[in-house]
């Protein structure tokens, strides 16, 4: 029994769609792999008939301006994030979560558009874009279009995108603005699965003290991605003071879903380490603002 | 696109090959070209072990499809040394990790190598910082963090500069003789670090088929129906064998047979990891496809889970002889008198969890039947003799119808005492005629091999206002499994050490070594003393609090000393070093910190604080309790003047090889160069015993020392026969012997002995001294290592994270032979101790294995490395090698209750329960302050 049978190497979008649609089945199309190999090879998910490389599509691997937006191919693998000016001058929430994605060897391969397409509630780099206000570039055989980010996700491991017929192509992100800056802080534990206790993302943009506006994100805090609508509802407009995170902090912890999770973490610690996980992450990105 | 061809480029050289469905770079590598320098360790993008640079980047390449290499260019650690003139020039990363001993078993480095070339291609000048955040999952078990970062930290500077490479600063033996007491490099460090080194699952032979087990996968159960009948007609297969093809004895096992080779229809399954039936086939995958196709059915029975519940009235008898595996019993004194006499007495349990050694190079056999009917066996076997034994057993033959040729080990740490797949690829290789390799995955090691026993330990102490110990009682309860394995000898040495390194008048301690359906436990780098050293080590910490008394005060007060009687019966007469460690020990740390033990509050971040904490320990040395302790060793001396010494002790990274060459050397005058060393081969290496308790460089060591000694004496008879002088005329210098104002080359003794009729050759055995058991009075053991170490710790207050910035480790290790190789000891011992204490836990859930994987088993990687400081004690023991004891185990023993006692006199709470727990720290934390 091999991990695939057949191996191809799209060229372009269309290309890689085309296999999709048409190459011998079961079809699973990878980016960088790191993590979807391994759950083949131990038997997490099917072996493939054909498996197509998309890290060989040269649109899927390009960081670039597109218009007000930072665009970062779904195939860039992560270490040419960090590496990136641009990525670090607009996003450096994403920078931060990135620095974060697993070890460096695994880096130079493991993508975004993986990470996203995963569906988890508490992926680096998916709380990240949350925060940044991302959206999402799908592609199929009718082309491609816009889905803003958080639709992506339908529940824990369930994403929105047709495996069977579409593609993460990339993701834009609103260029950063004078007194926009964002940030991004995980908590973890030394034992077990390498995933996050909690982490989060804030993106903030302020007008001396005041907090024009705020898009915050915390994993897990249920089935999907969460972002902290009622605390930015909240915050918006409002001077920022001691008081005022406290109030936020109590609007994260009422809206969302911070449960047990056997081995990692017990919902009272995670309501226990959010509001400092929160408050950390919020006045780091406040306090580059300033700059 | 799809291609049939792929073209690569792999160290300067241009390959053109068919694709092959589901192959990754790593298998392309070491199947196709046959680059084995490339290691798998977990398969799983974990380990680092497989990194190589693809287009200049470090990639993992287990999880790297080979066909996306197409049209790349590849290094891997081979194509780094370069010829020049006919000679390999090792590149300057390699000549740093050889030079710097960063090499130990070797396994992971390649990796280390490779993922520190990336790095300094990008980076010429990187800060310790960078190198570690370069380094962050490239894991080494033996955990020589501190020795590789300086060594890439040393080969930046000259590939930089130009300049010579700068070597460590190695300290030398107050003991030192000529070659002996100084800094030596490893003997395989070369190998090591080009790739050519070869473990077992580098190896091929032609027609050889590859093995896999059909394993239980039910904790505690019934094998009612066994069907085997699909996979032995799936195409590809070559046998398929159960119990009832065994020819021999069903049962192996190191001291108890009790471990089922195979279990049988209507037989008891014991722990997931049992094996039912054994597939050979002409690839890894059909043989596991076939594995899939064996229909089992069982009447599951309830499950033991711990070692409690397993001595408890009307619980399912795992074994016949019921559920206590042994109750072990150390008494001293009176302890109910002792009681009375105190003032203070504090009683608490703790709990110490499962580990597993995760060493980083999986187990693998091969067997392979050689036209004679023999069988060779190729192995990484701490105990190559016993493996002989346990698989002629099973096979109903003759122990020398066997063979085993050990191989490198990639760590062993007591991992690699137990059978694996020895006698599985031996009953394949044999039904077959064919070779057989049997390969386990980071899974199935997970899953299959004994581990460190789970111990709860309840202490009870009793100290006079003055802070004298006066009585100390113990109960232990330690899980060792489904299978004896090493279980009773662990839990002897937990519970006989149970009382800490102190002088107590009344002790009484019991154990209750219990079976269980967890898998099994058995030897692992502490033997048990790691369990019983948290528990008492933290004992003392709260009586010292308690007394309002300075911890290195009140042990120091208790330490043992010569003089001493331990809780065995032992009056200790020498090589008691345990007062110096704490006397240097604390020189050092006050230089640091003058009120160690006192929180300090990170002004700048409040809920950050730190502190020190302290724990001591000893640990013996050789096997002890009366058992015969001994080694043989043959030393030859060979016409082109060169030396080879022969044991079957095990090197499994450890550095034996090292040892034995060099003390070869000392006694023959020779250059080490001049001495080769064969180890674990049981054709042409005699009995070294077991690689366990801290034993070889002691007892094989003394024992290639006298074989040395006694080969001197026969040549210098026959040289005063020969030339007509007194022996005691004779002088060995320089390599050759001095007779008359002659000098006589070792090569030309050899011939001229040879030429008269006698061998230039000696084999040794070695008895330690006597031991007596326990229970008996006595000398129990015939040495033992003192250790002290102190860890500063930062405590998040908030989060209950624990960090650890810095150690220092004090042992007294009697003399050290090779100072560099000890460094690698007690460096990584530290680093054991630390993730020990801290990130690691082998889960089971109803004896079902959860962390059956190394992403969810963490080891410790370079980034919670802490600045460690080591400080070498050497007062002698008689009877050791210059003085030698063991070193193997004690450098990591106090490391948990040294962490775990700083995490108290930081924030006040008191850890009793491995490994640390940061949520339990931040409760407390909140509780407190409610």
């Amino acid at each position: 029994m091999h991990l695939w049978q057949e191996f191809r190497q799209p060229n372009s979008i269309s290309e890689a769609i085309e296999d999709l649609l048409n190459a011998p089945a079961p079809v699973v199309p990878i980016a960088g792999g790191t993590d979807l190999l391994l759950e083949m090879r131990q038997g997490r998910h099917e072996a493939a008939n054909t498996l197509i490389d998309l890290t060989s599509v040269p649109e899927m691997n390009v960081i670039e301006k597109r218009g007000n937006f930072l665009y970062i191919g779904a195939c860039v693998p992560v270490s040419q994030i960090l590496a990136s000016n641009l990525v670090r001058n607009n996003a450096e929430a994403l920078i931060e979560a990135c620095d974060l994605i697993a070890g460096p060897q695994v880096r130079n391969t493991a993508t975004l558009g993986g990470n996203v397409a995963h569906a988890l509630p508490a992926a680096d780099g998916t709380i990240a874009l949350a925060a940044l206000g991302a959206s999402a570039e799908i592609a199929n055989q009718n082309g491609l279009r816009k889905l803003p980010f958080l639709e992506l996700f339908l529940g824990p491991g369930k994403s929105a995108i047709d495996k069977t017929s579409e593609l993460i192509a990339g993701f834009y992100i609103p260029l950063s603005d004078h007194g926009q800056a964002s940030a991004f802080k995980r908590i973890m534990r030394p034992q077990g699965v390498a995933l996050p206790i909690l982490n989060c993302a804030v993106w903030l943009e302020r007008e001396e003290g005041t907090v024009k506006g705020v898009r915050i994100a915390i994993g897990p805090g249920g089935p999907t991605p969460f972002r902290a609508t009622a605390a930015e509802a909240l915050m918006q407009n409002q001077i920022l003071d001691d008081e005022l995170i406290q109030e936020a902090v109590k609007k994260v912890l009422e809206q969302g879903s911070f449960r047990t999770s056997p081995r990692r973490a017990t919902s009272e610690y995670r309501k226990h380490v959010v509001s400092g996980l929160f408050t950390d992450t919020f006045t780091q990105a406040w306090e580059r603002s300033k700059k | 696109m799809r291609k049939s061809e792929i073209t690569l480029n792999v160290n300067d050289k241009t390959y053109t090959l068919p694709v092959k469905p589901g192959e990754m770079l790593a298998s392309l590598l070491r199947e196709r070209l046959n680059l084995t320098g490339t290691k798998i360790g977990c398969d799983e993008a974990e380990c680092g072990a497989c990194t190589v640079l693809v287009d200049d980047q470090p990639v993992l390449s287990c999880v790297y499809p080979a066909a996306r290499a197409d049209g790349k260019k590849i290094i891997t650690v081979e194509g780094l040394a370069k010829m020049v003139h006919d000679v390999m020039k090792l590149h300057p990363i390699q000549e740093a990790f050889v030079e710097h001993g960063a090499v130990q078993c070797g396994f992971c480095i390649p990796g280390q190598i490779m993922t520190a070339f990336a790095l300094l291609k990008r980076n010429p000048d990187p800060t310790q910082e960078e190198v570690r955040y370069a380094l962050k999952d490239t894991l080494c078990r033996c955990a020589g963090y501190p020795m590789i970062e300086n060594a890439i930290l040393a080969a930046a500077h000259t590939l930089r500069t130009g300049d010579p490479l700068p070597l460590p600063e190695i300290f030398e033996s107050i003991h030192k003789q000529e070659i002996v007491g100084h800094k030596h490099l490893r003997p395989d460090a070369v190998d090591k670090v080009t790739g050519d080194a070869i473990f077992t699952d580098d190896l091929k032979f032609d027609n050889m088929l590859y093995a896999k087990v059909r394993r239980a996968m039910v904790s505690h159960a019934i094998l009612t129906k066994l069907d085997i009948s699909k996979a032995t007609q799936l195409e590809g297969v070559s046998a398929v064998l159960t119990a009832d093809d065994i020819p021999g004895e069903q049962n192996h096992g190191l001291v108890i047979l009790d471990w089922p080779t195979l279990i049988g229809v209507s037989q008891r399954v014991r722990y997931v990891g049992d094996a039912i039936a054994i597939v050979a086939a002409e690839t890894p995958e059909i043989a596991a496809q076939a594995v899939q196709l064996i229909d089992a059915e069982f009447d599951l029975l309830p499950v033991i889970t711990n070692p409690v519940q397993a001595l408890e009235e009307g619980q399912p008898q795992i074994h016949e002889s019921g559920n206590l595996l042994k109750h072990i019993k150390v008494r001293k004194g009176d302890v109910t008198q002792g009681f009375e006499e105190s003032d203070i007495i504090l009683e608490h349990t703790f709990h110490t969890q499962t580990t597993d050694h995760a060493f980083m190079e999986p187990e693998c056999s091969i067997a392979v039947p050689l036209p004679d009917g023999r069988i060779e066996v190729y192995v990484g076997s701490q105990i190559p003799y016993q493996d002989r034994s346990q698989i002629a057993r099973v096979m109903g033959w003759d122990e020398k119808r066997i063979r085993i040729v050990g191989q490198k080990m990639g760590g062993g740490f007591g991992g690699k005492e137990d059978i694996a797949g020895q006698i599985h690829a031996t009953l394949l290789a044999d039904a077959t005629q064919r070779p057989v390799k049997l390969l386990y995955d980071r899974h199935e090691s997970l899953i299959a091999h004994p581990k460190r026993h789970a111990t709860q330990i309840r202490v009870k102490m009793g100290v006079k206002k003055d802070g004298r110990l006066v009585a100390v009682e113990t109960e232990l309860y330690g899980d060792t499994g489904a299978y004896a394995s090493l279980g009773e000898k662990v839990m002897t040495r937990a519970t006989t050490h149970s009382a800490g390194p102190y002088d107590v008048p009344q002790v009484r301690n019991d154990c209750y070594a219990m079976y269980t359906n967890n898998p099994p436990a058995g030897a692992f780098r502490g033997f048990g003393v790691t369990q019983s050293a948290f528990a008492v080590e933290s004992m003392m910490d709260m009586l010292a609090e308690n007394l309002d008394m300075d911890p290195i005060k009140l042990r120091e007060l208790n330490a043992l000393h010569v003089g001493s009687v331990t809780n065995t019966g032992q009056e200790l007469d020498e090589s008691v070093g345990l007062l110096e460690c704490f006397e240097r020990l604390e020189a050092e740390i006050k230089k640091i910190n003058p009120t160690p033990f006192e929180p300090v509050v990170n002004s700048d971040s409040p809920h950050l604080v730190r502190s020190w904490g302290i724990a001591a320990a000893y640990k013996n040395t050789g096997l002890g309790g009366g058992a015969p302790d001994f080694s043989n060793a043959d030393i030859e001396l060979f016409e082109d003047g060169s030396f080879e010494i022969r044991s079957s002790a095990a090197e499994l990274g450890q550095g034996l090889v090292a040892v034995m060459q060099m003390i070869v050397s000392e006694e023959m005058s020779v250059s080490p160069d001049a001495v080769r060393v064969l180890v674990m081969d049981t054709d042409l290496s005699p009995d070294g015993g077991p690689t366990t308790a801290s034993r070889q460089t002691y007892i094989t060591g003394n024992a290639s020392r006298y074989a040395a000694k006694t080969l001197r004496t026969a040549i210098s008879s026959f040289l005063a026969e020969k030339y007509d002088v007194e022996p005691s005329k004779i002088k060995f210098k320089d390599g050759s012997a001095h007779v008359n104002g002659h000098q006589l080359s070792y090569a030309s003794i050899a011939s001229e002995m040879k030429a008269s009729g006698q061998e230039p050759r000696v084999v040794y055995k070695y008895n330690a001294p006597q031991t007596q058991a326990l229970g008996t009075g006595g000398d129990m053991h015939f040495a033992y290592s003192y250790s002290v170490q102190a860890a500063e710790v930062e405590v998040n207050t908030f989060t209950g994270e624990v960090r650890v910035l810095n150690v220092i480790s004090a042992n007294d290790v009697g003399m050290a032979i090779n100072p560099l190789g000890l460094k690698g000891q007690i460096e990584g011992g530290v680093m054991m101790g630390l993730g020990h204490c801290l990130t690691e836990e082998f889960i089971m859930d109803e004896g079902n294995v959860v962390t059956d994987q190394l992403a969810r088993y963490r080891i410790p990687g370079i980034m919670l490395t802490p600045n460690i400081t080591s400080i070498i004690i050497e007062q002698p023991t008689a009877d050791g090698p210059y003085g030698a004891k063991g070193v193997g185990e004690i450098s990591s023993i106090p490391t948990t209750p040294a962490i775990t006692n700083a995490i108290y006199n930081a924030v006040g709470v008191r850890i009793d329960r491995t490994p640390v727990d940061q949520e339990v720290i931040s409760k407390v934390l909140r509780e407190n302050i409610v």
